[in-house]
């Protein structure tokens, strides 16, 4: 892939950094005017996304090889943030050490260019080595949690995060004039442009929550307007961005947002059943870690296999 | 020479490490003595609580960290021995009482005097993963010959499941470290070591507890 981005995606970049203006400026505006807790979260909350996209945008303009490393390392937190925050056992350390090597395979096969044993080698990687490696522990009570535990952690944050770098890698696979770049774009800011789109409406005008005792914050109105945004933008996008135009691109919106509201659902159930309010601390305003990609662990493979059924 | 060699190793490993690799998750920072004479007490689960605790403080702040550690654990080798005297800048105690062996805290007594802080695990020992043990009266004489000196106290977790006692490598967990608010010698040696125990334990309960299976 060239150094140089397309045209489209420095568009798009630029308009990130404008929307990241505008939303520092609102806030410092109307601040005032707010509730002082809200005013501090809110400004928190865009301090991080400052950092968050400069790390991003960075790694894109950097180029392939590090966009792949910048979404391992995110892999990587995400994993070792799951795996801080579920029960398991001393004996369990061998099996969690086991589960980071599947990062390695994960981003190691796209490095080298072996796309095709992508959906097939961690897969059977964790049915294999971490059976194996909780054997060795020789303890027989709650194998099954343990088990499941470990493994749906990296089926989630290794395997289904992986494929944004899938996509990015693949970019030329499915003919996008931009790349795997644009691909990648297309998701991240679709997927985000979502979640903050349904907090914020929520906040603002959310009255019937979907599912109380999950996420008491998650609510129709919010979802609708979040799905709407995540249509509309991909719809713009996606001529900017990928070879996806008209209904094709807002379908993808339409998926992105809804595997995005998915992610985050099974999230707060995961948070709620291990009694705790954030995952972690690393994202201040935001949460850990989990908090910022429970929008993209699903939307990724998602998008993916429409564009395989789309191809 | 040994102290900027003790920079450049928690620079180039220890950080990186600990901050890296494993993650931290500070809580209650505000607690933490900017500068000494204090003490800091932790519980102890893994070699890593050390090193955790020594991170806390600033780069500028590293040489005047002190932790205090069993000598007859790293006089096993010189090389341990080494690393943990000099490079990490470990206090060495006499764990069993000789009564003829000299003042076993005239070390500790001299560091607090130049206003350092020392780090001390009164468990007496790392014992089993994510438990605690009933803390040793030792840190009551200190306390007791410094009334003026802060004992912060400090929880550490998560240590215990990256590098429990008996293992050689650390597995990636993210740890956390909750700071207290600091007591001081409050004139009876039982009722100090209870309100320590106290501290550290409310520190514990202060979150909700990570389920266990």
């Amino acid at each position: 892939m060239n150094a140089v981005l397309a045209p489209g995606v420095q568009i798009v970049l630029a308009g990130i950094f404008g929307t990241l203006v505008l939303a520092t400026a609102s806030v410092r505006v109307v601040r005032f005017r707010l509730a002082p807790s809200l005013a501090t979260d809110l400004a928190l909350r865009i301090r991080t996304w400052w950092i968050m996209c400069a790390v991003f945008v960075s790694a894109l303009l950097i180029g392939r090889n590090a966009s792949l490393v910048f979404l391992a390392v995110a892999s990587f937190l995400a994993l070792r943030e799951y795996l801080s925050i579920v029960p398991l056992r001393p004996t369990d350390r061998t099996a969690v050490g086991v589960a980071y090597v599947a990062i390695l395979a994960q981003y190691g096969l796209i490095e080298f260019g072996r796309h095709d044993l992508v959906p097939i080698v961690v897969p059977v990687f964790a049915l294999f080595a971490l059976p194996i490696a909780l054997l060795r522990g020789g303890e027989t009570e709650a194998f099954l949690q343990r088990l499941a535990t470990i493994s749906w952690g990296v089926l989630a944050f290794v395997y289904g995060f992986g494929y944004l770098a899938v996509l990015l890698a693949t970019g030329d696979l499915f003919d996008a004039g931009a790349g795997g770049a644009g691909w990648m774009l297309y998701l991240v800011v679709s997927a985000q442009a979502s979640d903050v789109v349904q907090y914020a409406a929520g906040k603002a005008v959310g009255r019937r929550p979907i599912a109380p005792r999950i996420s008491p914050k998650k609510t129709w109105e919010g979802l609708i307007a979040g799905l709407v945004a995540a249509t509309a933008l991909a719809w713009l996008l996606g001529p900017w961005l990928t070879p996806l135009v008209g209904w094709r691109a807002a379908l993808g919106g339409l998926v992105i947002g809804l595997a995005g509201f998915l992610g985050g659902l099974t999230m707060s159930a995961i948070k709620r059943d291990l009694g705790l309010k954030d995952s972690g601390t690393l994202l201040p305003g935001h949460g850990g870690m989990l908090d910022r990609i429970d929008s993209l662990y699903l939307s990724a493979p998602a998008l993916y296999l429409l564009l395989c059924v789309l191809a | 020479m040994i102290d900027a060699l003790r920079v450049l190793a928690f620079v180039v490993i220890v950080r990186p490490l600990v901050c890296g690799v494993l993650g931290l998750n500070r809580q209650g920072r505000e607690w933490l003595p900017e500068r000494g004479p204090a003490v800091v007490v932790a519980n102890h689960n893994s070699h890593l609580d050390t090193l955790v605790v020594m991170c806390l403080f600033r780069l500028a702040r590293l040489c005047d960290v002190r932790p205090v550690g069993a000598r007859d654990y790293f006089t096993k080798s010189r090389w341990l021995e080494w690393l943990a005297t000099r490079l990490l800048g470990v206090i060495p105690l006499e764990r069993s009482c000789r009564p003829s062996g000299g003042d076993p805290l005239a070390a500790c007594d001299r560091a607090l005097a130049d206003g350092q802080v020392l780090i001390v695990f009164p468990e007496g020992t790392r014992g089993e993963p994510e438990k605690i043990a009933p803390f040793r009266p030792g840190v009551a004489h200190l306390a007791r010959r410094h009334p003026e000196v802060p004992f912060v106290p400090v929880w550490l977790e998560g240590c215990g499941k990256a590098m429990p006692r008996g293992s050689r490598i650390p597995i990636p967990f993210v740890c956390d470290v909750r700071i207290g608010e600091p007591t001081r010698w409050t004139g009876d040696r039982d009722a100090f070591i209870a309100e320590l125990e106290r501290r550290v334990l409310a520190l514990r309960r202060h979150r909700s507890l990570r389920p266990r299976l």
